[in-house]
């Protein structure tokens, strides 16, 4: 990627973020971290994509780095963690490959259509891990903590 | 042994299961996930002293009991997405446990907020949903010609969906619509040649309707076990995309058939 294509994806992962966060009438005070917190999320799946890890560890690892940031944003902020990781999640969702599903079924091209069907739920199940792996880091976390504590 | 006293009122242990059951209805109306429903009730119950409320919700309904009460009921028939006001919730529910208001304010308040009308603002909605339509169009490798026809119909696909949604009960309905004008609007742009690939503009124009809130608190509701509330939105999700898709495949099939 060149500095103006990063700096092109950066702004509009930021920008797509906010907008989804608005249309979940999310609090303001919450908007700018929601969308930091995006960008995070899609530069991560960028630059694993670019490493070629493949689509689905990419957003395994965008997954889990947005669950993480959304959990310490929580924390810090004293808000519900819903508010971040949800805009955040949405340039991952993999809405090209269902569509392209859709279309080869429209189109009765049965075995594209699955191919792209599997594509798509193979990375919605890898999103779900990845929040899945934060959460389980999160319960180390409140674990480590209070044994601390006592 | 004998179990220990409590030491509620019949008023006040009724109030608690009221304001509590409410401040769980709210949250579970506008996207909470069933793990901080249970953590916010149980808190709630928790600072008003007692120790050992027995709390069930589900995605259409919650039941609570606490000792020496008769348990309640809310039913929850609704459901929409508005965050903002389960972080209204969580505050009123924080300044409860530092004791800077007390029970009755807490279930005034919760009222108030109930009641409200959820301030949507519907001109920022629609430029929000164009915003993520377009800037995704460009993300995910579209070109910047369609950056403009994209932000429209997307803006206008959410429109659709808005205005059915608040004007109908039918589920899903707004969104086999609203996936069958951005379709259909997709498909006329590039025939006037507005637009260049009306593939790229359906993928971005669809993506504010996404079912985000849904399929993220489906993985948390069933890694916390709440499994009944956890495939209630597991199968939300998936008849919300399916709805989609199957606008989008009716548009392209008939275009096809058309011949257009």
């Amino acid at each position: 990627m060149t500095i103006r294509e990063s700096l092109v994806h950066i702004i509009f992962s930021y920008l797509a973020t906010i907008g989804f966060a608005v249309t979940l009438n999310i609090p303001r005070k919450a908007l700018n971290v929601c969308g930091l917190i995006g960008v995070l999320g899609w530069m991560t799946y960028k630059v694993f994509y670019l490493w070629h890890s493949g689509m689905v560890l990419a957003s395994l690892v965008a997954a889990l780095v947005i669950g993480i940031f959304s959990f310490i944003a929580a924390k810090v902020k004293q808000m519900p963690m819903v508010l971040f990781n949800v805009p955040s999640l949405v340039p991952l969702v993999p809405g090209g490959q269902a569509y392209r599903a859709v279309y080869y079924f429209a189109f009765k091209d049965d075995e594209m259509a699955l191919r792209y069907l599997v594509e798509a739920a193979m990375i919605a199940g890898a999103l779900a891990l990845g929040f899945f792996l934060a959460e389980l880091l999160t319960q180390f976390y409140y674990k480590f903590s209070q044994s601390h504590k006592v | 042994m004998q179990a220990k006293k409590h030491t509620l009122t019949v008023e006040k242990g009724e109030l608690l299961l009221e304001t509590t059951l409410l401040a769980g209805k709210i949250m579970i109306e506008n996207g909470a996930d069933m793990a901080r429903v249970d953590d916010t009730l149980k808190r709630i119950a928790q600072n008003s002293e007692i120790t050992t409320p027995e709390i069930f919700e589900t995605t259409t309904g919650i039941m609570m009991s606490i000792p020496g009460h008769n348990a309640q009921v809310k039913a929850i028939a609704r459901r929409q997405i508005d965050l903002e006001r389960i972080a209204m919730v969580n505050e009123i529910s924080r300044a409860y446990q530092a004791k800077q208001v007390d029970l009755t304010q807490m279930h005034e308040y919760l009222k108030n907020l109930d009641k409200s009308a959820p301030d949507f603002k519907l001109i920022w909605l629609i430029l929000g949903a164009g915003t993520v339509g377009a800037t995704l169009e460009i993300m995910y490798g579209g070109s910047w010609s369609d950056l403009l026809p994209t932000f429209l119909i997307s803006a206008l696909g959410y429109y659709v969906f808005y205005a059915i949604n608040t004007r109908f009960k039918v589920k899903f309905a707004s969104e086999f619509l609203a996936a069958l004008v951005i379709g259909l609007c997709a498909l006329f742009a590039v025939k006037f040649r507005l637009g260049q690939d009306y593939g790229m503009i359906i993928i971005g124009s669809v993506m504010p309707l996404v079912p985000g809130v849904p399929l993220t608190n489906a993985v948390r509701d069933l890694l916390a076990g709440h499994i009944l509330s956890g495939s209630a939105r597991v199968v939300e999700a998936l008849l919300t995309a399916v709805a989609l898709g199957m606008g989008i495949a009716c548009v392209l099939r008939f275009w096809k058939l058309g011949g257009l």
